[in-house]
């Protein structure tokens, strides 16, 4: 009987509810998130208020940020300065975050051939070509008659859309911006890129092995990188990174270069989760 | 200072470094990589336990060039270099032991992202242990739990993917209850630093502001907790996740991930809130009930269990429990018991996931009937599994004894709260023999004719002639017993880590 249970993909996964405690869990899990909201609100309500200058938030942690953060991290952005100097071990570890994410999804989507041949006959396999050892996955690389309007209007804004990236990636900190905001930026340019001109023409530019080499460098640059600063900076050593003059684009030590590894990190992710989710690889 | 005390630092920071250069080796080459580098974390590690074990004080340690609150910053002290050193440990054994059953599983060119997800694991763990911040935690948070994720989904079929994102959606409820923990507690003392909230905790209690604001925001911290180490009513991820995965990923998920949370949890406790202020609020009381409903529907669901790997996870589930209650008793004899209970039950767990491998995958079933009689043909795992199954139901000279004996004997002196501890860890402890020496029994069951033939033509015992199980398998034996054995000095360090924790 056990075993009946176990092939029947209904109960495929356990503690499946069924009949009665059925309407036991819904009104429980209600009457959950109707406590759960009153709890949260009772907190809110009593809450300090926001922007009250006597709030415990508003203290010398803020205040050294303000006042000094321009003197001692050279970066007239604040923000960047705060995230990738003052605290750059919790942003590089969010730089994994989205790592460890993409790995996830390669597990989960990436289509591997057995052997090298089988590799190089899924690459061959584009637009209509099939027997191959890929056949029931084939519909992954279909690719729609690429769209006239869609590829006149990409050719206008791609560049636009890269330089911008770009631009935000480079002066974050001199601007609002940085690594985060200006690689999601640029990964939906290569998106946009992908999507009118089809996988042929966008492997050209950026294919698996680039990605990796990309993301592989980036990462490895945050790390050594700022593994050099913690390293100097707990044993009280010189670190020898120049600040330069403040405002100015090669200024604020290594937060430029941190900023750029950020975005080429970001920028990748977003290109390959769109690629595997498309057909299988990147 | 010391070059003595970068060494935390550099093992974070070698478990992510192996990572990012994983992802472009080959299936063979990342694996020795991550062996190297978790044999060397373990190795940094022990020296760290060992230097601060002699000097018996805790240090900082800038994560730049800025003194925290500005910058970030971890702190060391005995019980942060036990617990980094029990997962190193165990990664390092479970990866080893289950070479093989990594490389039945996962599809050869992925196994290189299998060993990506193990070490990023290991450092936010690491990182988790170490950290003085708690929003650094709640980074270190994030990456174990998508690092989990991947380690169910990795073993690729149907059923894990699905499992994989229901554990997805559960956990995030956690880290979401969690965070929201942490930026209620911000708003309320203006720091995210485990010391300076401390003081400015005392300071809102001696006030008596805030008052139900803050018991509601312990309670978001404690219940995101719960619900990502799997605390009885949030359990229900549990079996399927540790049932189906890989084995390797089961005794890591069940023995590293989950305690790892349970161990920040810890700190928080003691060393964040502070355990005066915690037993103001109630808190404990939630833990030490929840604790022991686990204890005892985790045993009985064990028991109504007909799948083998699934029995093993709902254990888990009462030794979780287990914890919870030593947590919840609220006196420091509690607390150790219930961290003395996390590497005794990290120890047993992942030992008995990695030598079940052996019935599993060899005679190509999975239920607890399927085990008759395979004790004969598979001696070696069949020994070391009962080895495991002795110590977690507390047989003596085993890890699994000491633990339950500390548990019992943290719970006298509490008035009625004793017998309840005293007879739910009887009943447990019943339960548990029930359900786990039956497998024993049935693995040495003599044979019929019936069951002759059908053993004999069973699968060989590959695994055997695998040197790297035998060795991995026989160390977390030897674990064990060093636990259930040395177990005295094991309880000093803990003592003394958690003296100078607060």
């Amino acid at each position: 009987m056990k075993k009946e249970r176990e092939n029947d993909p209904q109960n495929i996964i356990s503690g499946k509810i069924s009949g009665k405690l059925k309407s036991v869990y819904r009104v429980s899990a209600l009457v959950l998130a109707v406590l759960l909201f009153f709890m949260l609100a009772t907190v809110m309500i009593g809450m300090p208020d926001i922007g009250n200058k006597n709030n415990p938030d508003n203290n010398e942690v803020a205040k050294r940020y303000i006042e000094n953060g321009l003197e001692e991290t050279g970066a007239v952005n604040i923000v960047s300065g705060m995230i990738l100097d003052y605290r750059a071990f919790d942003t590089f570890g969010e730089s994994c975050v989205l790592f460890a994410a993409t790995i996830c999804v390669m597990i989960m989507l990436r289509i591997d051939g057995q052997t090298k041949e089988d590799d190089e006959e899924a690459q061959k396999v584009t637009f209509g070509i099939r027997q191959s050892a890929f056949s029931k996955i084939d519909s992954r690389n279909y690719e729609p008659e690429n769209d006239s309007i869609l590829k006149k209007s990409a050719i206008l804004i791609v560049p636009l859309i890269l330089i911008f990236g770009l631009y935000v990636i480079l002066n974050g900190h001199i601007s609002p911006g940085g690594g985060f905001s200006g690689g999601a930026i640029l990964g939906a340019g290569l998106i946009l890129f992908l999507s009118a001109f089809g996988f042929s023409t966008a492997e050209k530019v950026l294919n698996a092995k680039t990605v990796k080499i990309i993301t592989l460098v980036s990462l490895l640059v945050y790390c050594l990188a700022k593994s050099y600063s913690f390293f100097t900076g707990a044993n009280h050593l010189e670190s020898g990174i120049p600040l330069g003059t403040p405002g100015a684009i090669l200024s604020s030590g290594l937060i430029l270069v941190l900023n750029i590894c950020v975005g080429m990190v970001v920028a990748c992710t977003m290109y390959s989760f769109y690629a595997l989710v498309r057909r299988g690889r990147i | 200072m010391d070059f003595i005390k970068n060494f935390p630092f550099f093992s974070i920071m070698l478990c992510m470094f192996c990572a990012i250069v994983n992802s472009v080796l080959g299936r063979r080459a990342s694996k020795y990589m991550t062996r190297i580098v978790l044999g060397s974390v373990m190795c940094l590690s022990a020296a760290v336990l060992y230097y601060t074990i002699k000097s018996g004080s805790a240090y900082v340690y800038y994560m730049g060039h800025f003194p925290a609150p500005w910058g970030n910053e971890i702190r060391f002290g005995c019980l942060e270099a036990l617990f980094s050193l029990f997962v190193s440990v165990i990664a390092f054994l479970s990866t080893v032991a289950g070479t093989k059953a990594v490389e039945d599983d996962v599809e050869d060119k992925k196994e290189n992202l299998f060993y990506i997800l193990v070490c990023l694991m290991t450092s936010s763990l690491l990182a988790m242990s170490y950290t003085n911040d708690l929003f650094t935690g709640y980074v270190f948070i994030e990456i174990n739990t998508i690092a989990g994720c991947g380690l169910i989904m990795v073993r690729q079929i149907g059923k894990t993917t699905v499992t994989a994102i229901r554990y997805m959606v559960i956990s995030i409820l956690g880290s979401g209850l969690f965070l929201m923990g942490v930026t209620l507690l911000y708003t309320l003392t203006g720091h995210l630093l485990m010391s300076n909230i401390k003081e400015a905790v005392v300071s809102i209690t001696e006030s008596g502001e805030y008052r139900v604001q803050f018991t509601i925001v312990i309670g978001l911290m404690m219940v995101g907790l719960a619900i990502k180490s799997g605390l009885f009513p949030f359990h229900l991820w549990i079996p399927d996740a540790y049932g189906q995965s890989n084995v390797v990923s089961s005794s890591l998920l069940s023995s590293t991930v989950s305690k790892g949370y349970i161990f920040l949890l810890i700190k928080i406790f003691v060393r964040t809130i502070g355990f005066d202020v915690i037993k103001t609020t109630g808190v404990l009381y939630i833990c030490f009930t929840l604790g022991i409903v686990a204890m005892i529907l985790g045993s009985v669901m064990a028991l109504h269990e007909h799948s083998f790997r699934r029995m093993i996870a709902y254990s888990s589930i009462a030794q979780i429990g287990y914890i919870y209650m030593g947590i919840g008793l609220g006196t420091a004899a509690g607390v150790a018991a219930a961290i003395f209970h996390i590497f005794a039950h990290g120890a047993t767990k992942s030992l008995l996931f990695i030598s079940s491998s052996e019935f599993t995958e060899g005679s190509h079933s999975k239920t607890i009937d399927d085990l008759k009689g395979l004790g004969h043909k598979y001696r070696f795992s069949a020994f070391c599994y009962s080895v495991g199954a002795f110590s977690i139901v507390g047989f003596p000279l085993l890890a699994g004894f000491v633990s339950k004996l500390l548990l019992g004997g943290a719970a006298i002196g509490h008035g009625p709260m004793q017998w309840i501890a005293l007879l739910a860890l009887a009943i447990s402890t019943i339960l548990n023999a029930i359900y786990f020496l039956k497998t024993v029994i049935y693995l040495y069951i003599p044979l019929d004719a019936e069951h002759t033939g059908k053993v004999s033509d069973m699968v060989p015992e590959y695994r055997m002639n695998c040197k790297e199980y035998v060795f991995g398998v026989l160390m977390l034996v030897v674990i064990n017993l060093v636990l259930g054995l040395a177990s005295g000095s094991i309880i000093d360090v803990i003592n003394n880590g958690l003296e100078i924790f607060s």
